[in-house]
């Protein structure tokens, strides 16, 4: 079919960056806005705006028979639902199905069976894909028999949980009980189901994802993988393609593994699998997989020159896949920087407001992602990323040379954000040699709260 | 002497079980026209089908239908002239959601209210349908219906102005 009207249920960044690819496309845009968005700058980007409810995303963003009826009534023949609201729930697939919308992203059964974790982690080794060792427990005993097996510390997680929300790390077996009853109550009262299961806690890991895209009928190619280990408690902050120092051999590995378990859904459209390095093992172990545009595409987009969203709605519109794998090419080192209101110095804490004088970077290279100009308010309803810098160079050090270069030529007044905290991550030795575990923030935070070190370089 | 939505079915039917076109009925100063459908009037209520086809969306970024653009719905009617009692403030009614909006409870039924009605706070003014839930809307407060701004059957978005109501004078 010919999809020449899509409704766009989200906001931010996220929105005009869909925008852009529609206009590319000659397609036309309605954004689905709350009331806090209406003046918004994809609000002004898009063909059309509809307000679809009141600021608070549960009476906006998050209501599935109003964007539904929205797209009805403005007669787009598909739903692009971003990332984040309602881009991984079954219920807005299955209803924009049922009513003939083309809903872009995977199938409702899809998302379903990878948003349960158990379900995905069966999926996981049914196409031999290897999982943290681990596995579900109905009870204390047998979470005390697992663990004895697979050893401290170790993880209790919630099966609707993600994103590290449900999670609870145990040290030692006399604290498994305890942990566990918690981890259960925790996980009805927050997810509406109680299930928990427990996995082996890697003391030092990488999170290291690949990039799928998938025609729905079994053909599935990857586009590479990407770096999120600077992360705090699991908030990515800054993400790379390639990823630095990982050994070959175990790089093809992880792309195979992610095409076996995307190929064994017949996964439909753009997704990540997302894996867990063993640094101390040598080995990798699936995490799960996110059905749906990532926050941090625009990196394989850079070293691919594959426009991720064009091709999300390509197979929408029954296309399938227009690029074979051989056809991939990958050119040079990317890196992304998310700038976010919030304030290092305050544990992080969000910090909406008014964006005053707002500059963003420009020149060879560089790509910002952003729905912030001068005057713009950012809302406290929502997450408070404010723009995505990307960087693309020859090589890692001249995309890290370049990302320097436009973290200090970006200026953002009367806000507080996490600029200077990039460009102290960006000064870190360990950063700049590659390769980082997850745990490398966290650490980073404890000895130089917030200096920054020496010049790049 | 004040006429109830009840009072108002009953007259629909009467007309519906007699031979005419039209009924008029005069009380207190209060005149109420009913007209079958099809009937060669001016004014009846736009019927329900029209809700399948709204108007294409045309390709220029400057879309008439765009929220900033208020003025997309029906031509202002004129304002009612002021009764005898003062006529205080104005209040619009809004979308509580974003739907489908009717102003009659079914297609070819008498619309739940006209320009000039008297409404209470929980009159119902219209219906908005979102996926087949019919959400009531209520007149909110006490007054005259001024101004019909919201069409039949049409798309209405969250915080759009259905109708105006000129507040009773005294509360």
């Amino acid at each position: 079919m010919t999809i020449r009207r899509i409704l766009i249920a989200n906001r931010g960044e996220i929105a005009a960056r869909i925008i852009r690819t529609c206009r590319y496309l000659g397609i036309e845009t309605v954004l689905a806005a709350s009331e806090a968005d209406r003046d918004s700058v994809p609000a002004r980007l898009a063909d059309r705006t509809v307000c679809i409810g009141p600021s608070r995303p549960s009476e906006s963003y998050l209501k599935v028979g109003t964007i539904v009826q929205a797209a009805l009534a403005v007669r787009a023949e598909a739903i692009h639902p971003g990332y984040g609201f309602l881009s991984e729930r079954a219920a807005l697939a299955k209803a924009s199905e049922e009513h003939g919308v083309v809903f872009i992203g995977p199938t409702a059964e899809q998302i379903e069976s990878v948003g349960d974790k158990l379900r995905a982690r069966a999926a996981a080794q049914a196409a031999e894909v290897p999982v943290v060792p681990g596995g579900a427990v109905g009870s204390v005993e047998e979470a005390v028999s697992l663990a004895r097996r697979i050893g401290f510390p170790l993880l209790v997680k919630a099966v609707g949980g993600g994103g590290g929300r449900g999670m609870k790390r145990v040290e030692r077996a006399e604290d498994l009980p305890h942990a566990m009853q918690l981890a259960e109550s925790e996980a009805g009262a927050a997810f509406g189901d109680a299930r928990v299961y427990i996995e082996r806690f890697v003391t030092r890991g990488r999170h290291v994802e690949v990039q799928v895209l998938g025609d729905g009928l079994g053909r599935v190619i990857h586009l590479g993988e990407r770096d999120c280990s600077v992360q705090r408690r699991y908030q990515k902050l800054i993400e790379e393609t390639p990823a630095p120092r990982l050994p070959e051999p175990l790089r093809e590995r992880l792309h195979e593994a992610a095409v076996r378990f995307a190929a064994g859904m017949a996964y439909r459209g753009a997704g990540t699998v997302e894996f867990l390095v063993d640094l101390e093992r040598d080995a990798f172990y699936f995490l799960e997989m996110n059905a749906r545009i990532q926050v941090e595409h625009p990196v394989t987009e850079a070293v691919t020159g594959i426009d991720l969203v064009a091709e999300q709605i390509a197979v929408a519109a029954g296309e399938g896949l227009r690029i074979g794998q051989s056809e991939v090419t990958w050119r040079g080192h990317a890196i992304e920087c998310r700038v976010n209101a919030e304030d290092p110095a305050r544990d992080f804490q969000p910090s909406p407001g008014l964006a005053r004088a707002v500059r963003w970077p420009a020149g060879e290279g560089i790509r910002v992602d952003t729905h912030i100009e001068a005057g713009a308010r950012i809302p406290p309803f929502y997450d408070s990323l404010m723009a995505k810098i990307i960087a693309h160079g020859a090589n890692r050090e001249e995309a890290l040379e370049r990302m320097w270069q436009a973290i200090a030529s970006t200026r953002i007044g009367g806000m507080t954000t996490n600029l200077a905290f990039h460009s102290t991550v960006l000064a870190n030795r360990e950063f700049q040699a590659g390769g980082v575990d997850t745990g490398f923030l966290a650490r980073l935070l404890e000895q130089a709260p917030m200096s920054v070190e020496a010049r790049f370089g | 002497m004040t006429l109830t939505a009840k009072d108002v079915a009953e007259i629909t039917r009467l007309l519906e079980d007699s031979a005419f076109d039209e009924l008029t009925v005069e009380l207190d100063g209060l005149k109420l026209s009913v007209r079958r459908a099809g009937a060669a009037v001016a004014s009846g209520p736009p019927e329900r089908e029209a809700r399948s086809a709204p108007a294409p969306q045309p390709r220029s970024p400057a879309t008439p239908r765009s929220h900033r653009e208020p003025a997309s719905g029906p031509p202002p009617r004129p304002e009612v002239a002021s009764s005898s009692e003062a006529v205080a403030a104005t209040q619009e009614v809004t979308a509580p959601l974003l739907g489908t909006f009717y102003r009659a409870p079914k297609p070819g039924a008498p619309p739940f209210v006209e320009v000039g009605a008297a409404v209470e706070e929980d009159t119902i003014i219209g219906i908005i349908e979102v996926m087949k839930l019919m959400n009531t809307v209520r007149a909110g407060v006490r007054g005259t219906v001024a101004d019909i701004l919201a069409e039949d059957g049409a798309l209405v978005e969250y915080g759009q102005t259905l109708l105006r109501i000129s507040k009773a004078a005294s509360a």
